[in-house]
């Protein structure tokens, strides 16, 4: 742990760039990571239109609630997918063995992965607004989804790296995630909940300072423990 | 390794004195509860097993960062052991505390923060158990189970603060400034549930070498068997 390498900074941006650009670009040729969340993501929304039968009355309070349970479930998907495809093919020791900080690798990944929730958001967000006739596009509740979407990155590629490596695999990664999310969830639907009934700022301010507390905390937790996660 | 079970024996003893007695006082010595009768006398136990709870998770995140930076699977026995008896005794808390609810406050369960950040806590015991099970080499156990044990330690103040947030019925025994609910409890009361505490903490500490001990011993038979194997 803590190895230096050449030019600190620079080499450090430059491999965590790296990381990003080769996850996007195998994503781009083979689309099957987006795909299956994006089907999955809508898949959900389906169901939960039958299963609470929403009606105008009952959308108003149910919208964060069901978004976020759409983002969280579509995304333990990608992270699934993103790892496994590292672990399956080798690719895993392979950026092991690149001359870089490990914690490069990590913050790539979590970058990935955040991307990739975030183009499934961007396709949810208006096939939602125009299903249910609501307006999801203000920028409070884009800061709430973004905040949000930071925190389960963070964690989930913390998580998803640790469970690729044991025998239950994808089975494992949603029980290990969700526990540890719940401040997450419950934070980000009350601020949604909150921006969407239009309650000013400083009714929502407590639940955006707990967001942000999480996302600075578990990054920097995930900072200092990848490490110990690849060590072999 | 024979050093250890002559201490051990007595803090056996001794939490089984002090359980006996706390029981006694329990029963016999706290005087009933002017607004909830008898019921209240679960009180004293659930204090404890939440007390013994907590500490548990404690110890278990303080092992997993020693067991980081010494790499020492000593710390790892004492995390499992650990996270096992909190596992059981946040339960027994729970239990206790529906039980006092249900006359209280007229239903088993509410969604209020502590039992919540409870029932989370009990959620991440369990997927630390299931991770462990999950792999076989025990390096690798015992760091992904520190690195959760960590994770775990760090995002349940979050979410107790988070569901605080949302608003709590639970009465409030350390006062703070927004207490609502608070009991007012005599000295007999006071009396009883510290002893119920440190009684509860004897017992802890005897059920947590048992277990160390035990794991110890598993190590052992392990090893034993692969050299029997070669």
């Amino acid at each position: 742990m803590g190895r230096e390498t050449s030019s600190a900074p620079a080499s450090f941006i430059s491999a965590v760039r790296a990381v990003v650009w080769k996850d996007l670009a195998a994503e781009l040729r083979s689309r099957e990571l987006l795909s299956s969340m994006l089907v999955f993501a809508l898949l959900v929304v389906l169901i939960f239109n039958f299963a609470l039968e929403l009606d105008p009355q009952a959308r108003l309070t149910a919208t964060p609630g069901i978004l976020w349970a759409t983002f969280v479930f579509a995304g333990t998907l990608g992270l699934n997918r993103s790892m496994a495809i590292e672990k399956d093919r080798g690719c895993l020791d392979g950026l092991l063995l690149a001359p870089v900080d490990r914690s490069a690798i990590y913050f790539g990944k979590a970058i990935s992965n955040l991307a990739f929730m975030v183009i499934v958001e961007t396709v949810v967000l208006p096939v939602y607004s125009l299903l249910y006739n609501v307006n999801l596009f203000q920028p409070g509740l884009l800061l709430v989804i973004l905040l949000g979407s930071v925190g389960y990155a963070a964690v989930g590629t913390l998580l998803a790296s640790m469970a690729v490596q044991t025998r239950t695999r994808d089975v494992l990664l949603p029980i290990l995630l969700f526990p540890l999310l719940i401040p997450v969830l419950i934070a980000a639907v009350k601020a949604s909940a909150g921006f969407l009934a239009g309650l000013p700022l400083a009714d929502v301010a407590p639940w955006l300072n707990l967001l942000l507390a999480y996302d600075v905390i578990f990054i920097a937790i995930s900072f200092m423990v990848f490490d110990y996660v690849v060590e072999e | 390794m024979n050093a250890k079970p002559r201490w051990l024996m007595f803090v056996d003893a001794l939490s089984l004195i002090l359980f006996l007695a706390a029981a006694a006082m329990v029963l016999f010595y706290a005087p009933t509860e002017r607004m909830m009768g008898e019921v209240q006398r679960v009180f004293y136990f659930h204090v404890a097993t939440a007390w013994v709870g907590m500490l548990g998770f404690c110890a278990a995140g303080v092992a997993g960062i020693a067991y980081l930076r010494t790499a020492d699977l000593k710390w790892d026995r004492i995390s499992l052991a650990a996270v096992e008896i909190s596992l059981v005794f946040f339960f027994a808390a729970i239990v206790q505390g529906s039980v006092w609810a249900r006359p209280s406050w007229g239903t088993w369960w509410t969604w209020d923060s502590r039992l919540t950040t409870a029932a989370i806590v009990e959620m991440v015991y369990l997927a630390y158990l299931l991770l462990r099970q999950g792999i076989d080499d025990p390096e690798r156990r015992a760091r992904f189970g520190a690195i959760y044990t960590l994770a775990g330690f760090v995002s349940v103040p979050l979410t107790f603060i988070s569901i605080r947030l949302l608003r709590t019925i639970h009465p409030v025994l350390i006062a703070s400034g927004e207490s609502t609910g608070g009991m007012n409890m005599t000295s007999e009361m006071v009396q009883t549930m510290v002893f119920s505490v440190i009684t509860f903490s004897f017992i802890f500490v005897s059920l947590m070498a048992r277990r160390v001990q035990l794991g110890r011993l598993a190590e052992q038979v392990e090893q034993a068997r692969l050299q029997a194997v070669e």
